[in-house]
């Protein structure tokens, strides 16, 4: 079988491909979220001007295709020294721009994902405990985040699947990722469809570990708050 | 009866876009007050009682807490509500905290009290509201009068000068009506100042020492529960009471 052959005599591509993958994945879905947080953090602000920059970002971020902020974050960031060295075998000089741009396209999930995850709580939580003489950053922290990360997880979980999957567009700027080593095996062996036979697997495996990793996590904090 | 001046209500506006629901009140209410405000729904009863500790922004008139006006810009509204409990129809327990914890936690991040005098307090306080055996559960756990009683200890751990009640029997089950008023009372016998939006008409007449009458944004009418019960003047308190009173 086609399969096993390509797998076994090319199998080291595939896994220096899945390195860059997860590497890259696992950065931009830490910075995203951060992010994320932060835009969301503004989106919920009344203070005009943050309000205004997050929800023009948000528009701008979800209303144009990832591929076309790879190209223009790669080239209107050019002019940035990146490091010319390589990280577990990643070039960080072609690297670094798709985790920035990556993850400026998480973050706008993100944020909406956490800006409806808060605001899912009842603001009658929020009026209880600024009658209380809460100040507002307190009741944020004590009484509505704690009940918000419940609906947050899930749909963040989802949101984490996507971007692993997403990184497949970095192949574009030439890093060496599942995807870019998957099209040299093809192109060594004339063969395309065991190729991505195989590659598909491999994304499902990674995203399978990824939900079950998510789901205890989601458990063990049910447990604790109920 | 009446002690000193706590809130002093000055032509108090308050309008949600077009729509005025409060015209204008003005009303003063002392220390030692137990004071119910009636009235048909829509009448502007909870927009009032919340615009006592600015969980709505009053959009005309003033009002005063102990000297000092509490619209004025600059003014600590956090420090406001530490001295003004609030108890809520849908009771708003922290979901995510035990009942015990949701007494404590103000004191603690509010008041700085250390968590061991807190909890003493908690638990003094579920006692004389009679939960002291629910200290462990979360609200989810509990009835509807149990989650009210477990607010207004939240409400009391602050010490408030004064307690307001936002309807806090209209979300409840009928047999649990009695337990929360029970609580409300023993509070009133104790001397602490309060005012309660209530529907429950036999309880304005028992416990407070004075009754407002409100509809359509004002206060129509006022007086002791004898004299606006027994001999209401205004024709609109008169047509309220029929309908509510001798209902069947």
């Amino acid at each position: 079988m086609d399969l096993v052959r390509i797998a076994t005599e090319y199998y080291q591509y595939f896994l220096q491909g899945t390195r860059t993958t997860i590497l890259v994945a696992l950065v931009t879905v830490l910075l995203g979220s951060v992010l994320g947080c932060l835009i969301a953090l503004m989106r919920l602000s009344r203070v005009r001007v943050l309000n205004s920059f997050s929800r023009l970002y948000i528009t701008v971020i979800r209303g144009t295709p990832m591929l076309v902020q790879l190209y223009i974050v790669y080239y209107q960031l050019d002019f940035l020294p990146y490091p010319d060295t390589t990280v577990l075998g990643v070039d960080m000089e072609r690297a670094i721009p798709c985790i920035i741009a990556l993850s400026i396209n998480s973050a706008a999930y993100v944020a909406e994902v956490i800006r409806a995850g808060i605001q899912a709580v009842d603001i009658g939580q929020t009026e209880a405990a600024r009658s209380c003489g809460m100040t507002a950053a307190q009741a944020m922290r004590y009484v509505v985040m704690p009940q918000a990360i419940k609906n947050i997880l899930p749909a963040i979980g989802n949101e984490f699947v996507t971007m692993v999957k997403e990184t497949a567009i970095i192949q574009y700027l030439g890093v060496g990722d599942l995807m870019y080593n998957n099209g040299i095996v093809i192109n060594a062996t004339y063969n395309p469809l065991p190729c991505y036979y195989i590659s598909a697997l491999i994304y499902l495996a990674l995203n399978i570990c990824l939900g079950k990793g998510l789901n205890i996590f989601e458990r063990r904090l049910q447990r604790s708050e109920r | 009866m009446s002690g000193e001046v706590l809130f002093d209500v000055r032509g108090l506006r308050k309008s949600f876009g077009a729509l005025e629901v409060l015209k204008g009140i003005s009303e003063t209410i002392c220390r030692g007050d137990v004071v119910s405000i009636i009235g048909p729904s829509g009448s502007g009863k909870s927009t009032f009682i919340r615009c006592l500790n600015l969980l709505e922004r009053p959009t005309g008139g003033q009002i005063f807490f102990e000297g000092q006006d509490i619209t004025a810009k600059g003014f600590d509204v956090n420090r406001h509500r530490q001295k003004v409990g609030m108890v809520f129809q849908q009771f708003n327990l922290f979901n995510n905290l035990t009942v015990l914890e949701n007494v404590t936690i103000s004191q603690e991040k509010v008041k700085k009290t250390a968590p061991a005098a807190a909890e003493e307090k908690a638990l003094d306080l579920l006692g004389r509201v009679g939960l002291a055996d629910k200290a462990a559960a979360y609200p989810a756990q509990l009835s509807g009068g149990q989650k009210q009683r477990a607010a207004i200890a939240r409400a009391l751990a602050m010490e408030p000068d004064v307690m307001l009640f936002d309807e806090p029997t209209s979300a409840l089950d009928p047999e649990m009506v009695g337990e929360v008023l029970q609580v409300i009372r023993s509070l009133a016998q104790d001397g602490i100042t309060m005012v309660v939006v209530t529907h429950e008409m036999a309880f304005a007449q028992k416990v407070s020492s004075r009754v407002l009458f409100m509809d359509e944004g004002q206060i129509v009418e006022q007086g002791s529960p004898a004299q606006l019960f027994e001999h209401p003047e205004n024709p609109r308190t008169r047509e309220f009471l029929s309908k509510v009173i001798h209902v069947i």
